[in-house]
């Protein structure tokens, strides 16, 4: 197999009426979902395109993951933007991939206009719908090779400038086979998905649905504020699986929902990203005595998820959720300074290698050549290592314990963060002199500090168009004067004292 | 109520929390802030807030929120 798509031509025969992925308004079956995928490549096709980026701005929707796959029976990759971006993100990422077609639906056509975006604009419900040009797909088909890329998703940058790391076939298939054992997909499962189709993270619920035949809800986004009906969603679609941020997780069990209602059809509940509060995890755990708990870890870079830890047991206050140990094919390096394994119970960092990691940064070889490098173990052959920039160290048990981060990298509310990211874009705002972010761990707050003529609430009000709304600072501080370290730099680590300090 | 004002102003500096009544109706509130906003308020003023407490209602305006926080404070 060397296709992602040649999961579907088995699933197709099985399954042709059932649900494969659905929201409020469209339900796809798996036939329709082929019919879709076959219309879609064929219209790209007939436009001459060949192993290229292909934008997709289009609200979350089954549709929109049709639209993906029919990219990538065109023999292209996907490019996903989304309407939560800020034009400036999305300008930045139209820059860099320099795509010719866009496919937009009908709520995102005036916007991608707007954009200024000129290449050709495609309408999703016009290609969707035109018919299969068979001779065209087989021969698109023949010649993919599974080292193509098939998506390009954009993470956070620290220069402002964000990093679109492109993904092949066989990184896909490989992670989805070993994902797949670990989280127990067979046919009878129902994904509730909570990630935005615009980062790998829905990897886990697309190429297992079109492998198994499995089906897929995308939960509607406004019932992450209202637990009960969450809940009640849940139970009538009869979802048995969902791998959501901790942060979605957090919104059921502390607002005390399990003593009015419980999921009751949940067998696997897989999280990951972020901190899991102790009294969170069990509250969980003992609404749902029966369900499996998985911690997974890992980074965009390295496909999706690297490492999976099975929570089975009860944990105590200040105890940390290990990531565990890698997936099946993959390897950990956990790398001390001086270029050394790790023992037990010593730092290191993390280096995935395997067929998982990624084809690096798209369109920026020298941010490539940063993390995606030569195996520091041996120097005989080609084998490229990614870099996590994640500090860890074995437990007793031989289990990853995550630690720190090498960087200014952060998580908040389940994304993935360059401080340095945020602090580029207040540079750009007029009447900024300087500025310094930290980031909050205990209270999960992004907070900024900054000298100027410009107040706290322009400040916001100017970034709400330069950044992601969870990039947004959630603490606005003016200083006359920045702190610096001895070198001149500005010093986040005496900003961050100082917040803690006067924030106890 | 000066504390739940800086936990609303520390999210939307630019809105004036004294007049809006609005803030779900107008968009301005997102399921993410309704979030957030709630857990502070467990946090900050020591009380419980239920699944049927997080409806568009409770949230709507400064006001109603202080309503919500002094009702869970009598029923603790």
């Amino acid at each position: 197999m060397t296709n992602v798509l040649d999961y579907l031509t088995d699933t197709v025969e099985r399954y042709p009426d059932k649900t494969a992925f659905a929201d409020e308004e469209t339900a796809l079956s798996f036939r329709d979902l082929k019919n879709a995928i076959d219309s879609v490549g064929s219209a790209l096709l007939h436009k001459g395109v060949t192993k290229e980026p292909i934008l997709v701005y289009m609200n979350k929707s089954a549709k929109e993951i049709a639209a993906f796959m029919g990219v990538i029976a065109a023999g292209c990759f996907y490019v996903p933007i989304d309407s939560e971006m800020p034009a400036m993100r999305i300008l930045k990422i139209i820059d860099n991939c320099n795509a010719r077609i866009c496919i937009v639906d009908s709520h995102t056509k005036e916007l991608t206009k707007d954009l200024g975006f000129e290449g050709d604009i495609l309408e999703y419900d016009s290609i969707s719908t035109q018919g299969s040009d068979d001779e065209a797909l087989r021969a698109a088909r023949e010649e993919a090779l599974d080292i193509d890329p098939i998506y390009i998703v954009f993470t956070s940058g620290s220069t402002g400038v964000p990093k679109g790391v492109a993904a092949c076939h066989r990184s896909v298939i490989d992670y989805i086979e070993q994902l797949s054992e670990v989280l127990e997909v067979d046919e009878n499962t129902v994904f509730g998905n909570q990630a935005p189709l615009y980062f790998d993270a829905c990897l886990k619920e697309l190429y297992p649905t079109i492998k198994f035949g499995a089906t897929t809800y995308l939960i509607p986004k406004e019932l992450f504020s209202l637990p009960l009906k969450l809940v009640e969603y849940l139970n009538e679609k009869k979802i048995n699986t969902i791998c959501w941020v901790v942060s979605a997780l957090t919104i059921i069990s502390a607002f005390r929902t399990f003593r009015k209602l419980v999921p009751q059809y949940l067998k696997v509940v897989a999280f990951g990203s972020e901190v899991f509060a102790i009294k969170q995890f069990n509250a969980w755990r003992e609404a749902c005595p029966n369900t499996k708990f998985i911690n997974l870890y890992g980074p965009t870079e390295a496909t999706g998820m690297s490492c999976y830890y099975r929570a089975d047991r009860k944990f105590e206050e200040g105890e940390a959720i290990p990531i565990g140990r890698p997936f099946k094919n993959t390897q950990v390096l956990l790398l001390k300074d001086d270029g050394t394994l790790a023992g037990k119970g010593e730092e290191g960092e993390i280096y995935l290698r395997g067929t998982c990691v990624t084809l690096g940064y798209y369109n920026d070889p020298e941010r490539t050549a940063g993390s995606f490098v030569q195996n520091p173990l041996q120097k005989s052959y080609a084998d490229i290592v990614y870099r996590t920039g994640d500090m860890a160290r074995y437990d007793d048990d031989g289990n990853l314990i995550f630690v720190s981060r090498r960087d200014n990298q952060i998580k908040h509310m389940g994304h993935r963060i360059e401080l340095g990211e945020i602090e580029a874009a207040v540079s750009q705002l007029d009447g900024i002199s300087l500025t310094g972010c930290i980031y909050d761990e205990r209270k999960e707050k992004i907070v900024l500090y900054y000298t100027g003529e410009i107040s706290d609430a322009d400040v916001i009000n100017g970034l709400k168009g330069l950044l992601p709304r969870y990039m947004l600072p959630n603490k606005v501080f003016r200083l006359e004067e920045m702190l610096f370290t001895p070198n001149g730099k500005i010093d986040r680590k005496s900003l961050k004292q100082k917040y803690i300090s006067e924030n106890e | 109520m000066d504390k739940l004002l800086e936990i609303l102003n520390d999210l939307h500096p630019e809105v004036d929390f004294e007049t809006e009544t609005g803030l779900i109706d107008s968009k301005i509130f997102d399921s993410f802030d309704v979030v957030t906003i709630a857990s502070e308020i467990i946090e900050a003023y020591d009380v419980d807030i239920d699944a049927e407490d997080m409806v568009p209602e409770n949230f709507n305006s400064l006001e109603a929120i202080w309503d919500m926080i002094q009702r869970k404070q009598e029923e603790a």
